[in-house]
């Protein structure tokens, strides 16, 4: 459902602009030192969690920083803003993203899901269940992209998607440690509850932890 | 209550709530992204503007000019504050170099201003509108070379750099077998998940930090005395921490530069550090060089032992004191370690999980695998052999518990150690050479003096506060136990309210002696609440029983609630550690064993199995104990195969300053993980009967792996990482 403040973006305009934030820092660079020349901005609607926001974002706002700060869902955790630790991961049409790494501007039209729309704390989502069962977190700061990467992941190896673990690309996806381990390692965890963590995603997705692997 | 002497019978010995495997009570809010952190409090400090720290882009010198004014009328910017405009600062007792420099430069990244705008992009877009100009010196980055000039530094937490006992240089001229082994360890990323992140908010001359720390009173003093201001006037906030492993003992510049926005700005200011940041603008532990010689005799006693270490720091630092890893773990008459560091002008070095004694036991315990082979012992039998229960320097000095070799047989058993090859290269599966490694985990367990203010409410449920924090460690957890065990009643009748300069200030989270301090200040605070219901009931503290939410005494039995009345029933008390600590030695043991697969052609090494068997006297939370434990053991795998902060040694900084480029373990590096815990509590540390878990796991097990990747490959590698490029050249 929209607001009044929406508006239709159709695909193309999402490309357009996303198009035009790229080109932003050069326009900005060419107008250094005129004085408090406003920035770019761009009204948008992001459908996350199933509920559409009306937002007027600076188009430099990544989708991280567009649920963080502007939607105030800071589940989404800021570890790197790289694309090099995993904390930010979100689903977005059911497919799992960096959400550092992307731009709001470039998501209207998009279904996000976010760590507060797989479940609340009184009605856990199946994964959010097992890393509390399994103690698959330590201080909790990479735990919601954690869980939101086992969610896409799984789906991926519902589709038969190959990973760099995968020995016969002809047989249809087994979850394996060694598959589960390689998938999640987009995701760090320094307090290095792994082996947990592997435990609870097998435990979610009905497939036996297993102990040695090489 | 002070803690005196030896603990008899206590109520926690009941272990109807402690001891038992409990999930963490604030687990589902963590696996909802409920639980709030520092940068993320939205309804306490509304619309805050956004802070952007810049670094410093020389390693030593001094800026010669600073226009802040392409800043400053960057759009959305509010202020811009420098060391030139922020008024007066001091420097906080814990801190070594200033967190907002100029015009000296004392390290690569150090902050030197902070943009405040409107918008995180405004800020970081001003950042960029700064222009500074500097004056470089020359400074000094290479421990190799500053080695040289490294001096004897000044005791610390009561160690003595230097110790010696016996004739060392005799016996070891005089040993039938000795080795004389150098090793290298780098400097180290804490690498936290959550970055250094700070909000500040000011009303009139009180200032609110909602921050990610690991002390609250230290940095609340540290923080008031850098602005000087009364720390009265100063709240730290701090009840989830994203990971500290000690980087966040201290108050670092993301905090500083929030409270001095957002008084420029006035208005509240959330400042964190972008990621490419912290390696250089905060801590790291420092790298080390360390000399080990070992002699024995033909029964493979250690005859003459000497570790010696080399660290080096900023100016003022402190020193990286390996030595303590091995300065008592091993039986033998002649013996000396010693500490020498050096002035280097790289980021600040300070604490990081285990300091000292992981980089010192990443060395030492290499060396007792080199000297068992040279033997011609069994490593496992060569550290049964040389176990000893008291202080080697000083015998009358007992461990107070210390079953170190139970923990290697344990060990031993489970892992199949006896199918260990102890011919170097000698097992091949496919094209993976496979090899099994051992080592000593040997931690100290020290105490904190610990409060907490407990209270019963009218609804009959029990609220604890104190300043305590949770980095991760499970804090919320065995305390909620232990108020729940000495209070009788459920778990989920507790409410654990932590990370708050309002409340009683306690241990802290650091140097493993969180758990076991800050649960012994709740157990007085309980014993005292427990005296005022028994005063409220006008019956003899002794002769109340308390269970079940219902306290009885004689034919009474009254709902805790009710006893508390309305009003409620609070009281506040801490623990202090008074006994005799020359005594007893107190520390926590553990076994690690470690298989590796080293590849025949690539030289790529894969952890393939781990287990440790540790010894830390009781156990609070089973789960939570053995998650510590993992955890270290994931980061010593790090420390063992990839972690190194490189330095640029011309420029003088740490080059590879992100998780893309410091490499941390990732799911694919590590297996399966088993803990077991030995049986064990420990009465003459505290009334809990616990040690410490925190930093024991991460103890000797880089070296295990390191002697397994020797078993597998004859290949003996003493400078960490062990990456492939040395395994081919070795």
């Amino acid at each position: 459902m929209q607001g009044p403040g929406d508006f239709e973006v159709s695909r193309r305009d999402v490309l357009k602009l996303g198009a035009a934030a790229t080109a932003v820092p050069l326009v900005a660079k060419g107008q250094a030192g005129s004085p408090a020349e406003a920035p770019v901005s761009t009204q948008l609607s992001l459908n996350v969690n199933g509920k559409v926001h009306a937002l007027k974002l600076d188009t430099r706002t990544s989708l991280l920083d567009a649920l963080r700060d502007h939607l105030q869902l800071t589940g989404s955790k800021k570890g790197c803003d790289h694309g090099q630790c995993g904390a930010c991961t979100v689903l977005v049409n059911g497919r799992r993203i960096n959400s550092c790494l992307s731009l709001a501007v470039m998501h209207a039209g998009d279904k996000i899901t976010t760590i507060e729309g797989l479940g609340t704390p009184n009605k856990m989502h199946a994964m959010q269940a097992a890393f509390v069962k399994h103690d698959g977190f330590q201080c909790g700061y990479c735990t919601p992209g954690q869980i939101c990467s086992a969610v896409g992941m799984l789906s991926e190896v519902k589709a038969n998607v190959p990973s760099h673990a995968t020995t016969d690309l002809t047989a249809p996806c087994a979850l394996t440690n060694p598959e589960l381990r390689e998938r999640m390692s987009g995701n760090i965890c320094r307090c290095g509850a792994y082996s947990n963590i592997a435990e609870a995603i097998a435990d979610a997705a009905g497939v036996p932890a297993a102990g040695r692997s090489a | 209550m002070k803690f005196t002497q030896t603990e008899g019978k206590n109520r926690t010995d009941r272990q109807k709530v402690i001891g038992k495997a409990t999930p963490r009570i604030e687990g589902a809010l963590k696996a909802t992204g409920k639980a709030t952190y520092a940068y993320e409090w939205h309804d306490i400090a509304p619309k805050p503007a956004f802070g952007y720290v810049l670094g410093a882009a020389i390693a030593k010198g001094r800026i010669t000019s600073m226009d802040t004014s392409g800043a400053e009328s960057s759009a959305g910017v509010l202020a811009v504050v420098t060391a030139e405009n922020a008024g007066p600062l001091d420097k906080g007792n814990f801190n070594v170099v200033k967190l907002l420099a100029g015009p000296e430069i004392q390290h690569y990244h150090q902050a030197i201003a902070v943009i405040v705008a409107r918008t995180f992009e405004e800020a970081r877009a001003g950042a960029t509108k700064i222009k500074v100009r500097y004056a470089s010196e020359p400074g000094v980055y290479d421990l190799e070379v500053a080695k040289e000039t490294a001096v004897k530094p000044p005791a610390r937490w009561g160690n003595e750099p230097d110790s010696a006992a016996g004739d060392f240089a005799g016996a070891f001229a005089a040993a039938p077998f000795k080795i004389d082994a150098t090793y290298h360890t780098p400097a180290h990323s804490h690498a936290m998940m959550e970055p250094f992140a700070s909000i500040a908010a000011w009303k009139g001359d009180e200032l609110t930090v909602w921050t990610a720390n690991q002390m609250i009173a230290w940095s609340r003093a540290d923080l008031a005395k850098t602005l000087k201001m009364p720390p009265e006037k100063v709240r730290v906030v701090s009840p989830y921490v994203g990971g500290g492993f000690g980087g966040k003992l201290w108050i670092r510049a993301d905090v500083l530069l929030a409270a001095l926005g957002a008084r420029a700005a006035k208005r509240p200011v959330k400042v964190a550090l972008p990621r490419p940041m912290m390696a250089n603008n905060t801590v790291h532990r420092p790298a080390t060089i360390q000399r080990v010689r070992l002699g024995a005799g033909k029964d493979g006693k250690i005859t003459a032992f000497a570790h010696e270490n080399w660290a080096g720091n900023q100016k003022g630092g402190s020193t990286e004191t390996a030595t303590l890893a091995s300065r008592a773990l091993y039986a033998g008459a002649n013996r000396m370690t010693s500490n020498r560091n050096a002035t280097l002008d790289l980021p600040e070095g300070n604490a990081m999980r285990a300091p000292g004694d992981a980089p010192g036991s990443m060395a030492f315990e290499i060396a007792i695998d080199e000297i068992a082979e040279k033997v011609g012992l069994d490593p496992v039998e060569f550290r049964v052999i040389n176990d000893t229960q008291v202080n080697p320097e000083k015998p009358a000095q007992t461990y107070s518990t210390r079953k170190l070799i139970q923990c290697l047989k344990t060990g031993a058993e489970k892992f199949g150690w006896s199918k260990r090859n102890a011919k170097p290269g000698a097992v091949r599966d496919g094209n993976w050479l496979v090899g099994l490694g051992v080592a000593t985990a040997y931690r100290g367990a020290p105490t904190m003096n610990s409060g907490a203010r407990v209270r019963i409410e009218s609804s009959g449920r029990v609220i604890v506060e104190t300043d305590m924090t949770d980095i991760g460690t499970g804090s919320y957890t065995i305390i909620g136990q232990t108020a729940a065990e000495m209070m009788g009643v459920p778990l989920d009748r507790v409410d654990v309210r932590l990370g708050d300069s309002n409340f009683p200030v306690s241990a802290g989270s650091g140097g493993q002696f969180g758990a076991v301090s800050a649960t012994s200040g709740v157990y007085a605070a309980c014993l005292k609440l427990r005296e005022a219901i028994a005063t409220k009931l006008g019956v003899a503290a002794d002769t109340l029983e308390i269970d079940d939410g219902f306290a009885v005494a004689g034919s009474k039995r009254v709902a805790l609630g009710e006893v508390a009345g309305t009003e409620g029933l609070s009281a506040e008390d801490k623990i202090e550690f008074a006994t005799d600590r020359e005594k007893h030695l107190h520390y926590t043991f553990g076994a690690h064993f470690v298989e590796v697969g080293v590849h025949a052609i690539t030289s790529e090494v894969r952890v393939r199995r781990m287990l440790a068997v540790c010894h830390a006297g009781r156990i609070l939370n089973p789960p939570a104990a053995r998650n510590q434990i993992i955890g270290a053991m994931t980061m010593g795998v790090g420390a063992a195969l990839m972690e190194e902060l490189v330095v640029d040694k011309k420029v003088g900084f740490f080059v590879n300053h992100d998780l893309a480029s410091y490499e941390v373990p990732v799911h694919a590096d590590i297996p399966h993980q088993e803990c077991v815990f030995l049986d064990d509590e420990d009465p003459t540390v505290s009334p809990m009967k616990a040690l410490g878990v925190g930093e024991l796991g991460i103890c000797g097990v880089s070296a295990a792996v390191a002697n397994a990747v020797y078993n597998a490959t004859g290949k003996r590698v003493r400078d960490y990482p062990i990456t492939i490029d040395k395994l081919m050249r070795t």
